[in-house]
């Protein structure tokens, strides 16, 4: 189950692990929508907090966590590998940010009557989402391999020294614009049921989201692969 | 003393290898004709002995200086490119003052315009760049890359756009540098202007030296012409 | 003219200069940078595209929005300290992306990375040219707005002039460095404000911030906060984006 390079040969079969992690969140979602108990004031719509909560753990501290680390790493080490771990990482990475960015509202909107409140998580993720989103456009726009991987890793590493950055404004604004505090999802006092299919369901994802990174990270080796061996001859 | 020096130079881009482990030396006083067809890889290595590109393996050394190294590894180079380099808002005196300034050169004015004048165009010194036809601003460029004395002269195609007035003023110049001590690495297709100025002939071909010989050994232009189709069809 | 032999006295020594008798000093950091910026002053005093550009959007973005708002259910004074500061952004975004445009045309980038001059000279005379340009629209813009929305003037022309200042060197740090790394790229005129805009979100808001407690006559201690701030941006990007431009310019 290691990130490494691949033979040459196209993997045609499904990836076990891709597989496993989509029916673990199948089966982490029914569980929470039907064999959790319903919360008390927020009814049926809490249960968006099983999906929202690990997606946005896993968006801004692993995924994330993640891109800087290897964009940081190859501006050091110059491995393609490191490259390609921030390729995936980036884009498996704004899968879970939209995810968080889609249920975040709606559960505002159903149980708390408004679409957006500035909550620090919420806002730090919709700017990582800009920020990821534009570098892989910049990404798409250079052709030559060794220049694309030092562009995305400068670009990387100034998103993680941002992060800080939007954290301190969005805080500093909240302070002076009080907003009402909706999405709190970490409530240390969650009933013994409702902790379990948190745990189930962030296991759930996680393991998802390595399936992922698996199939992503793999897939670019072989597209690099395949473009090394027609530049050979 | 060798000023020029590539030990197994190569860059590649992706997974193609544009210089391919090349190895070449030019001395003092040498000029070395550098011919090849398109995509040979000949911008490439002008570009390395630069300091413009960062060798994927080999060394590049200027003077005794590996490139790309620090920035006085470069102070030694003039580089003059297809693209002329210039600002076309400023003056030709400015352009040249500008470049000798960047290198240090002390009374940049004054060396600009005796560089300009080196090229029979001090009297265009005050007219903006854009308002120069080619072969002029070819003049201007040549005068800005010569104007901190460099004593390594890496030409690409400089005879473009030069009348034949402006290629026996450059050739002379280039003869002069030469005579005074500079290495020149001089990339063309003009196979006769190639010829007169160099005491050493080679061929790219494909990323690598395909030929590499002292000029005598070259003959007349139509017999080499003949000798180099010959190696770049084969 | 026909090609003398140079009689005048030889560009090049007649014979080879060892390294320490040339007489060559390549500039300082400092020098360097500044023959940069000035260049590029001299270049875009010339032909003006982007100080106009920039002005322009940014006198009419002025004036426009003042028929987009109602000022009896918005207060001027609500609304001028967010409108300035996105102005700013914007006629900022304009003029950045001409910068690295002028070495583009003739590869005259090529002639600056060849010379013996450190990298970093060359962010930082493009990043001072960039900040000139910034600021000569602002010097502007700032009492366009001010007289449009009939705000006091004389109080808070200094101080803004200072967050001005603050808010220009966090833009062009920032700015100059993805000016370089698009410029060369497909699709170069939309992808600098893509990459850009979220990071001038920090200095958007603290100086939005401070310009509205700023004329909102609140204490002075509420206001310090933002441009410590805006300050702290400052340093810390100046200092990232130099080293990134040294990355990025090494092919």
């Amino acid at each position: 189950m290691s990130l490494t390079t691949s033979t040459a040969r196209p993997t045609r079969t499904i990836d076990g692990l891709l597989l496993a992690g989509l029916f673990a969140v199948a089966g982490a979602v029914t569980r929470a929508i039907w064999f959790t108990p319903v919360e008390l004031r927020q009814g049926l719509a809490q249960k968006i907090f099983y999906v929202h909560v690990p997606s946005a753990f896993i968006a801004l501290y692993i995924a994330f966590g993640l891109l800087a680390v290897s964009s940081a790493l190859y501006l050091w080490l110059r491995d393609p590998r490191l490259d390609r771990m921030a390729e995936s990482a980036a884009e498996v990475g704004l899968v879970y940010m939209s995810v968080v960015l889609l249920t975040g509202p709606i559960w505002g909107k159903t149980v708390w009557g408004t679409w957006w409140t500035w909550d620090a998580r919420l806002t730090l993720t919709l700017f990582l989402w800009f920020v990821v989103l534009g570098l892989l456009l910049l990404r798409q726009s250079i052709e030559e391999r060794s220049m694309r991987a030092r562009y995305s890793a400068v670009l990387g590493l100034l998103a993680a020294i941002l992060v800080p950055f939007i954290h301190i404004s969005v805080y500093l604004f909240r302070t002076l614009h009080p907003r009402p505090i909706v999405l709190k999802p970490s409530a240390p006092s969650l009933p013994g049921s409702m902790l379990t299919t948190l745990l189930i369901s962030f296991a759930a994802f996680l393991l998802l989201f390595v399936g992922l990174m698996r199939v992503r990270y793999r897939y670019a080796t072989e597209r690099d692969e395949l473009l090394a061996a027609e530049g050979m001859e | 003393m060798a000023l020029v020096e590539a030990t197994a130079l190569t860059r590649a881009f992706g997974n193609r290898r544009a210089v391919d482990r090349i190895d070449l030396t030019i001395a003092a006083g040498e000029c070395l004709a550098l011919f090849g067809p398109n995509g040979a890889g000949k911008t490439t290595l002008l570009r390395l002995l630069a300091g413009l590109l960062r060798p994927t393996a080999g060394q590049a050394r200027v003077d005794g200086v590996a490139l790309p190294g620090g920035a006085s590894a470069r102070a030694a180079v003039g580089l003059i490119s297809h693209q002329t380099m210039l600002y076309p808002a400023l003056t030709a005196l400015e352009n040249v003052e500008f470049a000798a300034q960047l290198h240090g050169v002390p009374n940049a004015t004054s060396a600009a315009r005796a560089a300009l004048g080196r090229l029979a165009i001090a009297d265009r010194a005050d007219t903006p760049v854009r308002a120069l036809s080619r072969g002029m601003q070819q003049r201007v460029t040549v005068a800005r890359a010569l104007v901190h004395s460099p004593r390594v002269l890496l030409l690409d195609e400089p005879f473009t756009g030069l009348d034949d007035a402006g290629s026996s003023t450059l050739a002379d110049t280039l003869a002069d540098l030469a005579r005074d001590g500079a290495a020149l690495l001089l990339v063309t297709h003009d196979v006769r202007e190639g010829l007169a100025l160099a005491t050493h002939v080679a061929v790219m071909r494909r990323g690598s030296i395909a030929l590499h010989e002292p000029r005598i050994a070259s003959g007349e232009p139509d017999a080499f012409v003949r000798r180099y189709r010959e190696i770049v069809s084969a | 003219m026909s090609a003398d032999l140079i009689t005048g006295p030889a560009v090049v020594a007649t014979d080879t200069p060892t390294r320490e008798e040339r007489r060559l000093s390549p500039p300082s950091f400092v020098s360097a940078a500044w023959l940069i910026a000035r260049k590029d002053m001299i270049v875009e005093l010339r032909t003006r595209t982007a100080l106009l550009a920039a002005l322009a959007l940014s006198l009419l973005s002025i004036v426009i929005f003042n028929f987009a708002w109602d000022p009896t259910a918005v207060a001027a004074i609500d609304l001028a300290p967010g409108l300035l500061w996105v102005i700013f952004t914007f006629s900022g975004l304009l003029g950045l992306h001409r910068a690295f445009g002028v070495e583009q045309a003739d590869r005259a980038m090529d002639a600056l990375l060849g010379a013996p001059i450190p990298r970093t000279a060359i962010y930082a005379g493009k990043a001072i040219g960039n900040l000139a340009l910034v600021l000569l629209v602002q010097l502007v813009s700032i009492p366009a707005a001010l007289v449009v929305y009939n705000l006091e003037i004389a109080r808070v022309i200094i101080p803004l002039g200072g967050i001005a200042l603050l808010a220009g060197i966090g833009l062009v740090a920032v700015g100059t460095l993805f000016g370089a790394m698009t410029t060369s790229t497909r699709a170069s005129e939309l992808l600098l404000p893509v990459l850009a805009l979220p990071f001038f979100v920090p200095v958007v808001t603290a100086a939005a911030q401070a310009t509205a407690r700023l004329m909102g006559g609140r204490p002075v201690d509420e206001t310090i906060g933002w441009l410590k701030l805006l300050a702290a941006y400052d340093i810390i990007f100046v200092v990232a984006c130099a080293f990134a431009y040294t990355v990025v310019a090494d092919e």
